[in-house]
């Protein structure tokens, strides 16, 4: 195909040591028509500095009600192959693991059925294949169904669950982060297929506090594997990395948030009663500490984007749970959730501005848990609370003042 | 696992709600074997890596960048390259950058070759920037108040040494939204690009009753700006409430917000999402608008160059962008980067007197 746009501008954005997205707009373009509009379009964009999508778009697979972004350019006249230019979103596996024979299926595919261009992934996790007509649609999904592949979520649905690498090569990970990603995913297949909530719904698990996938912030439900045993000291390891030149007083026992963490020059101690498993002295002594069991996960629910009540990270609603298969606990509490806020949420109201609106009580209540000092960062300051018939009745300061 | 694609498609035969395909079919045998029973591990250069199991095997990790958005032949090029040094086995990381994955050692080494001779960009393991987590632009997407792709280029052009060599004092993570979506990860990151507009939408009547739904139109104003004006089967509104969210937008088609020349971009800093040493933060607002200027915004390139060597040249060892600026204080953020305090730093909207200063501590920078 011969070069069918002029783009200066774009062109300036293929120099520099960072790897060009233009260059690989360019390389789909030169074989595919639908890339090389797109390529133009943007390069107008950038001319303009304004987008040339038009609003929305409603397309899809039968039988699902998600899983593909439909969008229109306002330019059809004058960039006839993006007049269609949808998304599919493909569930990727747990990891982000590939074989190249299953990258080459997915170029084959795309090459055929779309514009071949992706991203690899979305910020859910979604496998993105960016750019096809709706009249491709249903041969895609049929033939990614057939190769042990399905689409993942959009709308007010269960969105693509995802996690961090996790045991797959992380010594840190106290939970089975892939397992779980994939078994929450398979068990909640129609809630992810079918809109049926008030608005999207994520779930991201990751192996430890460090939380290499932003689960606390990026997920309504928020899965952040931890431990209650000791931590494990070896201490010609940690004496290694003194001997090497790290200063453990000032970067390992100044950094502690607990202040449980002691060092004479020879040994370090750690009060494990103190310890608020922030994970920075065993991620920057690396081999040298160690978690010990108990493992397991704190739950935590309710993180989003600004709109509408404003950004919010997740907070803590189960301490600490057990996380073995088949994850019982976490998706009977996942029922109990999603039945209330279908029953009371808004339109387009998220389960933690939910939560919000109607109190912590009444979402511990409905969850069948009991409040716990973990919930919260301070108790609050104001006088202004609300009894129920019966708080009262079991004298709850009596076992305390015995 | 054989792959098919047929020349004629069955649409009957589509399976449904399968979901993904076992994650165990994609790892290297040493990861399957050693699944939850690694040791340890070192970071060998900034784009290396080895886990060692308590088996004694090891497993090399080469980081390299990815611009996210890929064509089918790179995609091709890097299952050829895995296939030569990684017995085909390779992932993708939460921040989009690229791994190979190598069980035999002799193969390190001459595929860092490969990859510098391609030109690859290795490099994202340890204290240094990583890839930018971003989002669509105007490469597809309706709302975009500026694109994405372009910034993280021009981000990471300015800042490539820190990705290939040089080290920051903890990890410095970037991140680009396209609007206040904020899609992906800028509310929670060290110095990230949001997309905004500074005029409100303009109201189009017309289309307003075909095209719209007025109670979720006006639920979706955060301020309550949008009243209804039944004269005209449509919406007013309150233009002095409007902050140009354009959210009602989203919504709303008939409520177009895209502007030439006003739309542009903040930069929030400060923000993290691990729990090591201090909380997770959100970001806060350093920058209120830096206009677009494409392809390079160099206006948005430069502001970033200056806080992020302020803060290398003033942070700690492993204090992140935030733990820096909570140390040194705001009147000092300000003043170590220049940056010009204006109304709008100072919030008006849920959450004001909790960022309010209700003490008397104060730094006095300007003397």
């Amino acid at each position: 195909m011969t070069k069918k746009y002029d783009t200066p501008l774009l062109d300036e954005l293929e120099k520099g040591p960072f790897p060009s997205f233009v260059t690989e707009m360019k390389k789909a373009a030169a074989k595919n028509a639908m890339a090389a509009d797109e390529l133009g379009l943007l390069e107008k964009s950038f001319r303009d500095k304004v987008t040339y999508w038009k609003h929305g778009g409603i397309v899809g697979v039968r039988g699902y009600g998600g899983g593909v972004i439909g969008r229109y350019s306002e330019l059809a006249d004058e960039f006839p192959n993006v007049a269609h230019f949808h998304t599919v979103r493909v569930n990727q596996p747990a990891g982000l693991f590939y074989t190249s024979e299953t990258m080459r299926f997915f170029c084959d595919l795309w090459d055929k059925y779309g514009s071949g261009l992706t991203n690899f992934h979305g910020s859910t996790g979604d496998i993105i294949l960016l750019g096809t007509v709706t009249d491709n649609l249903e041969p895609l999904a049929t033939i990614l169904s057939m190769n042990g592949f399905d689409l993942g979520g959009s709308g007010s649905a269960m969105r693509t669950p995802s996690c961090c690498v996790g045991p797959a090569r992380c010594e840190w990970s106290m939970i089975d982060t892939l397992d779980i990603t994939y078994d929450l995913t398979q068990e909640f297949q129609d809630e992810l297929h079918r809109p049926a909530f008030p608005y999207k719904y994520k779930i991201k698990v990751v192996g430890c506090p460090i939380d290499c996938n932003a689960a606390i912030a990026r997920a309504d439900c928020s899965i952040i594997g931890t431990w209650k045993g000791p931590i494990e000291i070896d201490q010609d390891r940690v004496r290694d990395y003194a001997k090497k030149g790290m200063n453990i007083q000032e970067e390992i026992v100044n950094l502690c948030p607990g202040k449980c963490i002691t060092w004479d020059g020879n040994n370090l101690t750690i009060n494990n009663d103190d310890c608020r498993h922030c994970m920075h002295c065993i991620a920057k002594l690396a081999g040298a500490l160690k978690p010990t069991p108990p493992f397991g996960a704190t739950i935590l629910i309710g993180a989003k984007a600004p709109f509408v009540i404003g950004a919010t990270l997740s907070w803590v609603v189960v301490p600490f749970m057990e996380m073995k298969p088949p994850y019982q606990e976490i998706k009977d509490l996942h029922r109990k959730w999603w039945e209330w806020w279908s029953e009371y949420g808004k339109n387009r109201e998220r389960i933690g501005e939910l939560i919000l609106r109607r109190g912590m009580r009444e979402f511990l209540e409905i969850s069948e848990l009991e409040p716990a000092p973990e919930m919260v960062k301070e108790p609050r300051r104001d006088p202004f609370f609300f009894w129920k018939e019966g708080d009262l009745e079991g004298k709850p300061w009596e076992k305390w003042l015995k | 696992m054989p792959y098919v694609i047929p020349d004629v498609v069955d649409v009957k035969q589509r399976k449904t709600d399968i979901g993904p395909p076992h994650y165990k079919n994609f790892l290297p045998p040493v990861i399957q074997k050693n699944y939850g029973d690694w040791k340890t591990h070192e970071i060998l250069t900034p784009g290396l890596m080895v886990h060692i199991a308590n088996s004694g095997d090891k497993i090399w990790t080469v980081r390299v960048a990815s611009p996210r958005l890929l064509s089918t032949d790179t995609l091709r090029e890097i299952a050829d390259i895995a296939d030569k040094y990684c017995d085909g086995y390779f992932r993708f990381t939460t921040r989009n950058n690229l791994e190979f994955l190598v069980s035999d050692e002799s193969k390190v080494n001459p595929l860092i070759e490969e990859l510098k001779a391609k030109k690859y960009m290795i490099g994202g393991i340890g204290p240094r920037v990583s890839n930018v987590v971003h989002t669509q632009g105007w490469i597809h997407c309706h709302s975009a108040a500026v694109d994405a792709s372009a910034l993280v280029k021009c981000l990471l052009d300015d800042l490539a040494d820190y990705f290939t060599t040089k080290e920051t004092p903890n990890k410095v993570r970037l991140a680009v939204a396209c609007c206040t979506n904020m899609c992906g990860a800028v509310h929670c990151s060290d110095i990230a690009i949001v997309g905004i507009h500074t005029k409100i939408p303009r109201i189009e009547h017309e289309r307003f009753k075909d095209l719209c739904e007025l109670p979720t139109t006006m639920a979706a104003c955060p301020t309550a700006a949008i009243i209804p004006d039944p004269a005209k089967k449509s919406i007013k509104l309150k233009e002095e409430k409007c902050m140009y969210c354009g959210n009602c937008f989203s919504v709303c088609p008939a409520l177009p917000i895209k502007d030439a020349e006003n739309d542009g971009v903040a930069i929030v800093v400060g923000g993290k999402v691990g729990n090591l040493r201090t909380p997770p933060k959100f970001s806060k607002l350093a920058v209120p608008y830096l206009p677009n200027n494409p392809p390079r915004w160099p206006e948005v390139t430069k502001a970033v160059r200056k806080i992020f060597d302020a803060y290398v040249a003033g942070a700690k060892k492993h204090e992140r962008v935030g733990e820096w600026i909570d140390r040194i204080g705001w009147e000092k953020f300000f003043d170590v980067t220049g940056i010009p305090f204006t109304w709008q730093h100072i919030d008006d909207w849920t959450y004001t007197f909790e960022t309010l200063r209700t003490t008397a501590q104060i730094k006095w920078v300007k003397k």
